[in-house]
């Protein structure tokens, strides 16, 4: 009697529980015919497994097509994102050159990510570099890595990981623009890409890093999605490199206003639209996290374009485009190592704070030091990856994102205040790594083919010295 | 044969175009240019950079005409390119030697 009721029980469960289930694609039906009251526990065992690997393949499915999309759209940050947001600012002789450097670099990042850079970043676990375990992609399939994204085959999270490396080099030609080399800047993006990047990754992200928040590395530094190795390196690099290449020829007396701002309205609308990919796909999964971390980003930059053109409004007596969309693109860089780990307020807090500090950061302070970083590069992202990491340690909560584990505070506002020390450990150690990294490679690169063009290319213009081409035939 | 070479506003340049038109003025050669005279341009500023933009676009408009039609194409700009603030333009007179027509290579007053 008291079999029976059970079995009835398990009958009826059994069936509550398949309704739910019913989109998913049906596996072997259950042999009625033969079953046994004896059989029951062990069938019905048997088919709540088989329900449990169902379950998980849905999760995996949604979370694989998220992720997915989510590396196209970062790639498209890239090209044609930042290709455009940078394209529209320089000089129409320049703005083959500077999108070729972007374009250049989505083809070049990916061939050494493949060969050796995923290996780099994300294989073994050494507190400063991974081995070559996976060099070649070796071992990189359908099955997930249970280190980084357990329900994704690594293959997707290989390539997701992918776009920012590729995008990170990429900010760096902001500062060199209009005047750097081709050929310097393959080798340059080449050498940065091993030496800074791939071992910044690993030491944030990677098993066994050195800074890893989730993976218990000595200094958890909390950067959801790249705040210290995308926008703090890339940053500070190329403020390193804009002081080495030095100012282009006539600036600051000669005026050399953006060419088309309708390019670059275009691309930072196609960044802001690709960081969603970019923050949100950090969650890795298609799940709460993602949701919270989408939300964050897009209050970020909504906050940060207001309050950098309230600012211009009250300095200036007008808020003009450009300062616009530069406060959104410096909101999304600031709430880049947050987005997963702050509230919806907070958010909003850490993008205002970011647009008047990166106003700040362009106008006032580039004009006291008089550095010709030509497209902000260092203003925007060093500067707001270093207010946003920082940010980070004061609004990261654990009611978002516990990932010191369940219950245990994150940051400043559940009382740990010493996270923000963590921050300030992580945003020196990107700061100098990127600086002696970054100058031992222009060294370099400057013996082996030049950095700087001639006087006379930088004349005539990089579409022409460059590239041989004009970007605008518009008599023919 | 006199040539005009108006530089004028290009807001007034549709109705200078539609009055010499009207004159029977009908060959002419225009062209988008910038400059200034006593005019003052604007300001510009990019990410906290000031920029004076003092050359300002302006249409040239040149005819060449008989001598008998140049008083009356005169007259027709004046009225039609005047707005009676600064920034109007100017209109420049040149003598011409001589004017060939390329298609059939005749010359003179019969060439306009």
């Amino acid at each position: 009697m008291k079999r029976l009721g059970f079995a009835c029980c398990l009958l009826v469960t059994m069936l509550l529980a398949s309704v739910p289930l019913l989109a998913l694609q049906a596996s072997s039906p259950l042999p009625t015919s033969s079953v046994t009251p004896t059989d029951v526990p062990r069938v019905a065992n048997e088919k709540l497994n088989q329900l449990d690997q169902k379950v998980a393949a849905a999760q995996s499915s949604a979370d694989n097509a998220w992720m997915l999309v989510c590396a196209a759209l970062v790639l498209m940050m890239t090209g044609p994102g930042l290709a455009l947001f940078y394209g529209g600012l320089v000089r129409h002789k320049n703005v083959l050159a500077i999108m070729m450097q972007s374009f250049a670099l989505m083809a070049l990042i990916t061939v050494l990510w493949a060969l050796v850079g995923y290996s780099l970043a994300f294989g073994g676990s050494g507190s400063f570099i991974g081995n070559f375990e996976h060099a070649f992609l070796r071992g990189v399939g359908v099955n997930p890595n249970p280190d980084y994204a357990a329900t994704i085959p690594q293959t997707t999270f290989m390539i997701y990981q992918l776009m920012f490396a590729v995008i990170t080099p990429a900010l760096i030609t902001g500062a060199t623009a209009e005047r750097m080399k081709f050929s310097g800047t393959v080798l340059f993006m080449t050498l940065w890409f091993l030496i800074v990047y791939a071992p910044m990754a690993h030491m944030v992200w990677g098993k066994g890093g050195l800074l890893n928040a989730s993976l218990g590395g000595r200094f958890p530094t909390l950067d959801f999605a790249g705040g210290t190795v995308v926008h703090i390196t890339s940053g500070v690099s190329a403020l390193v490199c804009a002081l080495y290449i030095g100012k282009r020829t006539g600036y600051p007396k000669q005026p050399m206003p953006p060419h088309s701002l309708v390019l670059s309205f275009i691309g930072a609308c196609l960044l802001w639209v690709g960081w969603f990919g970019f923050n949100a796909g950090s969650a890795l999964a298609s799940n709460g996290l993602a949701s919270s971390a989408f939300v964050a980003t897009h209050f970020g930059a909504a906050a940060a374009a207001l309050s950098w053109s309230l600012a211009e409004w009250l300095k200036n007596g007008r808020a003009s485009a450009l300062g616009a969309i530069s406060g959104a693109v410096a909101g999304l860089v600031a709430i880049t190592p947050a987005a997963g780990f702050v509230g919806p307020m907070p958010a909003l807090v850490i993008g205002f704070v970011a647009g008047i500090f990166c106003y700040l950061m362009v106008t006032k302070f580039k004009a006291i030091f008089g550095y010709d970083d030509s497209l902000d590069a260092f203003g925007v992202h060093g500067a707001g990856g270093t207010i946003g990491a920082l940010l980070t340690g004061v609004f990261a909560q654990a009611l978002y994102n516990p990932i010191f584990g369940e219950g245990k505070p994150v940051g400043g506002l559940d009382g740990r205040w010493g996270q923000v020390g963590y921050q300030l450990v992580g945003i020196a150690f990107a700061w100098v790594f990127a600086l002696v990294g970054t100058l031992v490679i222009l060294k370099i690169v400057d013996q082996l083919t030049g950095i700087r063009v001639s006087e006379e290319h930088e004349m005539e213009g990089l579409d022409i010295s460059q590239h041989g081409e004009e970007a605008y035939n518009l008599e023919s | 044969m006199m040539k005009i070479e108006a530089i004028i506003q290009p807001s007034r340049f549709e109705s200078v175009k539609d009055a010499l038109l009207e004159i029977g003025i009908e060959g002419m050669t225009v062209t988008e240019v910038r400059g200034h005279g006593r005019q003052k341009g604007h300001t510009e500023v990019y990410r906290g950079r000031e920029y004076t933009v003092d050359l300002l676009p302006k249409i040239k408009l040149e005819v060449v005409l008989p001598d008998s039609l140049v008083d009356r194409a005169l007259e027709t700009i004046l009225k039609t390119a005047k707005t009676g603030k600064i920034g109007d333009g100017k209109i420049f007179l040149f003598r011409v030697e001589d004017a060939v027509r390329i298609r059939n290579e005749e010359r003179g007053e019969s060439a306009l």
